[in-house]
Formats: structure tokens, sequence, C-alpha cells
């Protein structure tokens, strides 16, 4: 209750709340699902065009209906399950990976004006935010259910009961696990200069131009923005689903309408990360209120543009970067982005404290840059000595090989 | 930077223009001397040029042409010479469409039309006798079949590849014409290349007219048939 409930209808609740919430689930619903079928469109044609290729262009004006077209024909296609699946387990994880997609959805502020107001927008006679809920843990809930979304994914793979789905969903999970951290660790430098875990509280502490992506330093920003395209498993991350080695990764074996939802749970992800990282760095739906007749338009428009701009950005990486390979991937999740994270939650972390305190900021921020180069310069330290042994072991069991050949 | 270059190149692409062409709602011009579907010719005076020799089957890479030659009746005689093309089938489920039964051919009897685009619902069909391959009586043109889907020009300038490939097309025959007339078309005009800038090749090319020995004596068999 506590979670479903936004806080404003905390007094009685009558029938009415309960239909405006009810009205504020259906159209996010709604929202979400032609969103996803304009952005599996738009993704194909922009990258078509990135490519010097047409693109879809049959279904309806531009294509544009191709993914209606796509779902039918997927719908009636005959549904396989493999001789040796796990039934019910491959059943579920379809669902586990679409359910959290879109459930993140619903903490994000879609619109409401932060500037004048407080974000609040009047919906048959009631305040209310345009946002389903808001509660108190907010962005944790979308830390906790993407970590959910890993067990769509591990357990498809895992249930499918074929090799090269195995193979796929226990790259897809190492992989997810290991950006989450670094994803959770540039949230929660968010969470320091915002002093909110609610994404209501973290859109309207941004308002005016006050963007976390600038007061929380551009770091934690390009940092979230790597790490979420990791954790999309998105192109040059899609290593899960590298169709040169993994034939399709976790889906190879699903077919028909299940096959759909794990393309619709991938396309669905793309915007709701977008969202999020518009809400928790780009200030939501802030920006400037060019037309006072149409006030309650622009922050909407904001935010669409906003996410609109990050949709583009994730398929021109798509259309741009080949994918890296695994240990690279790992080196920079675990090497590179992890400690750049914790480093620059800690650097804010006493900034704020060096504050509070009413420190010398000059002294504060020499300090702390000089604590973390030698953080830095000793596990730069650790990463070259370990590389060093390990080429000298290679370097020895050679030796011993070509000697064994030699005799 | 190198990373940055990358990204460039690929937003410059998005407003570049698409050389791609939806294909079967527009189709692209075919090219003057496309190998499509075969049409068996007449001279000009009607009579059909196949004298039934065989050669184009003998030479056929995929076996998909069969020929069975017969003596022409005296009083009313098909081909110009002793024998004509009695039976003249080509299966096109075989046809490769390499021409070599064009460049075989003495007479200039068989050649290639531009259509490509036709295709059968039965094997019979598939397989084109000689009337359907005959070119029409009255205009010259290929017979077109309700499962071809012609187009403008296709069935114009058969013999275009016969022609580049004719000994005329060599520095010796500059400004002679080595080919037979076409019913409905008469001589055709040799093209670009192959005779009109004799004149200033007669010189450098004289060697080359010796090697061409053995092409001359079957023009002229062309010529007298």
């Amino acid at each position: 209750m506590v979670i479903a409930a936004d806080p404003l209808l905390l007094g009685p609740v009558g029938l009415e709340i309960v239909l405006i919430v009810l009205f504020k689930v259906v159209v996010a619903f709604v929202l979400l699902m032609v969103s996803v079928m304009l952005m599996v469109w738009f993704e194909r044609k922009l990258i078509s065009d990135m490519q010097n290729r047409i693109g879809p262009d049959v279904a309806g004006p531009w294509g544009i209906l191709q993914t209606l077209a796509d779902g039918i024909k997927l719908f009636f296609k005959e549904d396989l399950i493999p001789e040796n699946a796990d039934r019910p387990v491959f059943k579920l994880a379809p669902y586990l990976s679409l359910v959290p997609a879109f459930l993140v959805f619903a903490i994000v502020p879609v619109g409401g004006d932060f500037r004048t107001g407080d974000g609040t927008v009047g919906l048959f006679g009631h305040r209310t935010f345009l946002q389903v809920a808001d509660p108190p843990m907010g962005i944790l809930l979308f830390l906790a259910l993407s970590s959910v979304a890993v067990y769509g994914v591990m357990l498809a793979g895992w249930s499918s009961g074929s090799k090269y789905p195995l193979l796929g969903s226990v790259r897809a999970s190492a992989q997810m696990i290991s950006y989450e951290a670094a994803l959770g660790l540039a949230i929660a430098t968010v969470f320091l200069t915002g002093g909110s875990l609610s994404t209501h509280e973290i859109v309207s502490s941004q308002s005016g131009w006050n963007w976390n992506v600038v007061t929380t330093g551009v770091v934690p920003f390009l940092v979230f923005l790597v790490a979420g395209t990791a954790e999309l498993n998105r192109p040059p991350f899609d290593l899960v689903e590298a169709e040169q080695e993994l034939v399709g990764g976790f889906h190879t074996e699903y077919s028909s309408i299940r096959f759909a939802l794990f393309f619709l749970a991938e396309f669905m992800n793309v915007i709701t990360m977008s969202a999020i990282a518009v809400t928790l760095f780009l200030g939501g739906p802030d920006g400037p209120i060019l037309v006072e007749q149409v006030a309650w338009v622009w922050p909407t428009l904001w935010f669409s543009l906003k996410v609109l701009a990050f949709l583009f950005t994730f398929v021109w990486l798509r259309a741009t970067l080949p994918r890296i390979r695994y240990d690279q991937l790992m080196d920079l999740g675990w090497k590179v982005l992890i400690p750049l994270a914790l480093g620059w939650f800690l650097l804010l972390a006493t900034l704020n404290v060096g504050r509070d305190r009413g420190w010398s900021p000059l002294v504060v921020v020499f300090a702390s840059v000089a604590v973390l180069w030698a953080g830095a310069a000793m596990l730069g330290g650790a990463v070259r000595k370990a590389r060093a042994e390990r080429l000298a072991l290679e370097f020895e069991s050679d030796e011993v090989l070509d000697a064994g050949n030699g005799a | 930077m190198g990373y940055f270059r990358g990204f460039a190149v690929t937003f410059r692409k998005l407003w570049e223009k698409r050389v791609t062409i939806p294909y079967p709602e527009q189709k692209r011009d075919k090219p003057e001397r496309l190998h499509g579907r075969h049409v068996l010719n007449r001279y000009e005076d009607g009579m059909e040029k196949c004298i039934g020799c065989e050669l184009c089957a003998a030479v056929c890479p995929a076996d998909c042409i069969y020929v069975r030659g017969a003596d022409n009746p005296p009083d009313d005689p098909v081909s110009p010479g002793e024998r004509f093309g009695f039976v003249f089938e080509i299966n096109y489920l075989r046809c490769i469409h390499c021409d070599l039964c064009v460049e075989a051919c003495p007479t200039e009897a068989i050649t290639e039309s531009k259509l490509f685009e036709f295709s059968f619902t039965n094997r019979p069909d598939a397989i084109y006798t000689k009337d359907e391959l005959l070119v029409d009586g009255e205009t010259g043109r290929p017979q077109q079949l309700p499962w071809e889907d012609w187009r403008e020009g296709e069935d114009a300038d058969t013999s275009g590849w016969m022609r580049a490939t004719s000994s005329s097309g060599s520095a010796a025959y500059a400004g002679r014409v080595a080919w037979s007339g076409e019913l409905g078309y008469g001589i055709r005009a040799p093209e670009r290349g192959q005779s009109g800038g004799g004149a200033d090749e007669d010189g450098a090319d004289e060697d080359g007219a010796d090697e061409d020995g053995a092409d001359e004596d079957g023009a002229d068999e062309v010529g007298d048939a």
C-alpha cells in the first residue's frame, strides 16, 4: 500500500482517487507500450539510415507499423518448448524479464511543473504527481528491479536445456551483476547531492537548471551511461546475444510470443533506462516554459525530448561501436568504472562533509585528490603486477611446452 | 580522439543519399547487353536464321538446349540454307544465361533479350519451344508470354551481345559490318568503338588482324548464309 500510494493520497482514500491511480496506471502502460513500438521502429529506421540502407518501409507510412506487423506475426507462430527444457521456469522467465521493465517506469515523473509549482498537476479536481508511484525508497526500486531482471535472463538460459543459451545467460548475469555495482555507485552520488531517494524529490532538487549532471560533476553521469548501456546488454556490450558466438544468446530456444516478450522487455528497458537517466541527471521534466498558455505541455515535452536524445545515443552507439571482448568488458567494469565511481563518490562525500564542518574547500579538494591519486596509483600498481606475473607464468609454460616439443 | 571519428562517420551517413532501390516497385535500367530470355531471330524477309546445326546445344554447359535439324522442304523453305531447326527447346530450369550458345551460333539465330523476370508454375511452361522462342513474324519482336513480366525496352536490341562479341569488334574489321540483318530492324549499325573510330587505329592494330584470321572465315560464312 505504501509503495503504491501517492504521498498526496495519504488521507481518506475515496473511489475517485482509486480511479485516478488506475487511470494513471493505464496511461503509463499504454504510453510505454506505444513508445516501445515506436522505439523498435525508430531503432531500425535510424540504424538503417546510419548504414546507408532504407530500413522498414512497407507497413504503414515510413514503415511505422512494422513493430505491430512483427508482433502479430510472432503471435501466430508456433510456440516451441525444447525437450530438455525446465518447463515451468522456461515459461516464467520472459515475465521475469518483462514485468520489472514495466514497473521501473512507474517511478519516473514524466511531467509536472517543478519550477514554479511542486510538480503536481490537477487531474479531475485532485492534485497529483505525473508518475504512477512515488515510493520513499524511489530509485532503489529501480536497482532492485534491474536485479530481478537478471533472473529473467539467467533462468531463461538455464531452463532452455541447451548450451548456447546457457553460455549467453552466464555471460549476461556476470555482466549485469558487475555493472550494477558501477551503476549503483553512480546513482549514489545523486543521493548524496539530492539528499533523497524519492524520484520526485530528486527531480525537484534539480529544478531551474540545477541539474545533477553538473552538480555531481560529469563523471557519475558518464559512468551511468556506460554502465547503463552494459546493463541493457546493448552494443557495444551485447555479448549476451553475440550472434557470431552464441546463436541468439539466452533467448535462442524461445520462439513465438515468448520471444516477443524478451524483445519487448529489451526495448522497454532501453526506454526506462533513458527515462531514469533523465530523471537522475538531466532534471527530469525540468526546462523553460516558453509559451505560458500551454504551460502544462512544456515539462512533458522537455522530458520526452531528453529521453529521445538518449534513445538516439543508444542507437548511435550500436551503429558505431563494434562489440568488445569479454575480458575487456570485465576489465572496464571492475578495474575502471567501479573504482572511478567509488572514488568520485568519496570525493563528493568529502566535499559535503567539508562544507558542513566549514573546512577550507581548497584544502579538502587538495587532500581528496591526493588520496584518490594514491589509491589509483596503488590499484594501477596492483593491476600491473598481476599482469606481469600472469605473463611470466604464460611465458614459463610456453618454455616448458617448447622444451617438451624439442624432446 | 580516434573513437569519436567513428561517431562522425555514422552521423554523416544519416544524411547521405540512399543507393538502394526498392526492387519490385522500382526497377533500375537494365544494361544494354543483359543476358536474359533467348529469342530465335528471323532474317529481314521473315526466314528463320536457325539452320539446326546443334552447335548451341553442344556448347551449352548446362545442357539445357535441345535441337533437332531437318531438311528444308524445297517448295516452302523455313530457313535460307539446306536445313532448319525442326525442334528447338530451351529448358529455363537449367539455363544459366551464360550466352555461350549466342557466341557459338554461326547464323546469329539465337540471341538474348533483356527479360529475366519470368517464373513458372509448372515444368512444361519452363521448357520453351521453338514457337515460343521465335520472334514475331511481323514485327521481329520477341513474343510476350503470359507469365513473363516485360518492361519497356527489354525486347529491343536483342542482338547486342552477339554483335559486341562479333569479329567486327576487332580492328581488322573496322568499318565493316559482319552481321546479318534482322526482321524489323534491318542490318544494325555498329556500336560505338566497333567501327566508327577505325580510321585512326589502322596502323596500330595491324598485327592483331592476323590473329583474327580464323574469325574472318567464320564471318564470311555468315555473310554468305
